[in-house]
C-alpha cells in the first residue's frame, strides 16, 4: 500500500464532495487509482476521458505511483 | 507568460507590457462570457483551474507560439471564478514584426489553450440548471 494525496477539480470535486484527500491505496497507476475511486464514489466520467497529473505534471495513465505523490485527475478541459 | 487570474483582467495594462519598438503588429483576442450556448440561455459562467499545471502548460503553449511564429512577445491571462455576462474570461496579446505572424500566433495560443490547459467551465442556465462543459456522458443530456 502507498499513501497519496488526491486533488479534485470541477465535476470530480462536486461528485466527490471535497477538494482533496489523503488516502492509502494498493493501486500502482493513476488508471488503477481512478477505477478504484470511480467505483467508490460513482464518478460519471469513464477512465478514457480522464487525464492524470502527478506532482503538477501530466503523466501517462499507466505511470507508476509512489508513496507521497500528489495525484490529480483531469476531466475534459473547457477553457476560453 | 501565461497566468491564471482570480481578479478581473485589465487589458490595457497587459497590452502596455507588449510595447516594443521592433513590433509592426500587435494582435489581441478577448474571450467574453456570452448569453447563449447551443441554444440555451446562459446567465453566468464559473471557471475553475488547476493553477500550477495550467500555468505550466499555458507557458509551454506561449513558448511554442513564440518559436513557431517568430514573435517578439506573447501573453495570455485566463480568469477563474464566477463571471457575469460580458465579463472577460481570457485575454491573449502577441507582437511580431508583421501582421501575418501576429494573427496566426494569437489564434494558435487561444486554440491550444482551449484544448490543452486544465481549466473547466460550468454554465449556469436561466432554468436554474448547471452543466460542466465537455463532461457529459452517454445517457445524460449534454445540457439541461
Amino acid at each position: 500500500m502507498i499513501t497519496v494525496n488526491v486533488q479534485y477539480f470541477a465535476i470530480l470535486r462536486e461528485q466527490r464532495g471535497l477538494a482533496q484527500e489523503r488516502l492509502a491505496t494498493a493501486a500502482g497507476t493513476p488508471e488503477a487509482l481512478y477505477s478504484e475511486l470511480r467505483a467508490r464514489h460513482g464518478f460519471t466520467l469513464p477512465a478514457d476521458r480522464i487525464r492524470a497529473a502527478v506532482n503538477d505534471e501530466f503523466v501517462a495513465s499507466s505511470a507508476s505511483l509512489r508513496d507521497g505523490d500528489r495525484v490529480v485527475f483531469i476531466p475534459p478541459v473547457a477553457g476560453g | 507568460m501565461f497566468k491564471i487570474s482570480p481578479e478581473p483582467i485589465a487589458p490595457a495594462a497587459l497590452q502596455r507590457t507588449l510595447a516594443d519598438a521592433r513590433a509592426g503588429a500587435c494582435v489581441t483576442f478577448e474571450g467574453w462570457v456570452r448569453n447563449r450556448n447551443e441554444g440555451q440561455p446562459v446567465l453566468s459562467l464559473e471557471y475553475e483551474a488547476y493553477a500550477p499545471l495550467a500555468e505550466k502548460e499555458g507557458g509551454r503553449i506561449v513558448a511554442e507560439a513564440r518559436e513557431k511564429f517568430g514573435l517578439l512577445s506573447a501573453v495570455c491571462v485566463h480568469r477563474v471564478g464566477h463571471l457575469r455576462l460580458g465579463e472577460m474570461a481570457v485575454w491573449v496579446g502577441v507582437t511580431a514584426e508583421h501582421r501575418g505572424a501576429a494573427f496566426d500566433a494569437c489564434r494558435y495560443i487561444i486554440d491550444e489553450a482551449k484544448a490543452r490547459v486544465p481549466i473547466w467551465k460550468k454554465e449556469h442556465y436561466a432554468s436554474g440548471a448547471t452543466a460542466w462543459i465537455n463532461c457529459a456522458v452517454r445517457g445524460e443530456h449534454a445540457i439541461p
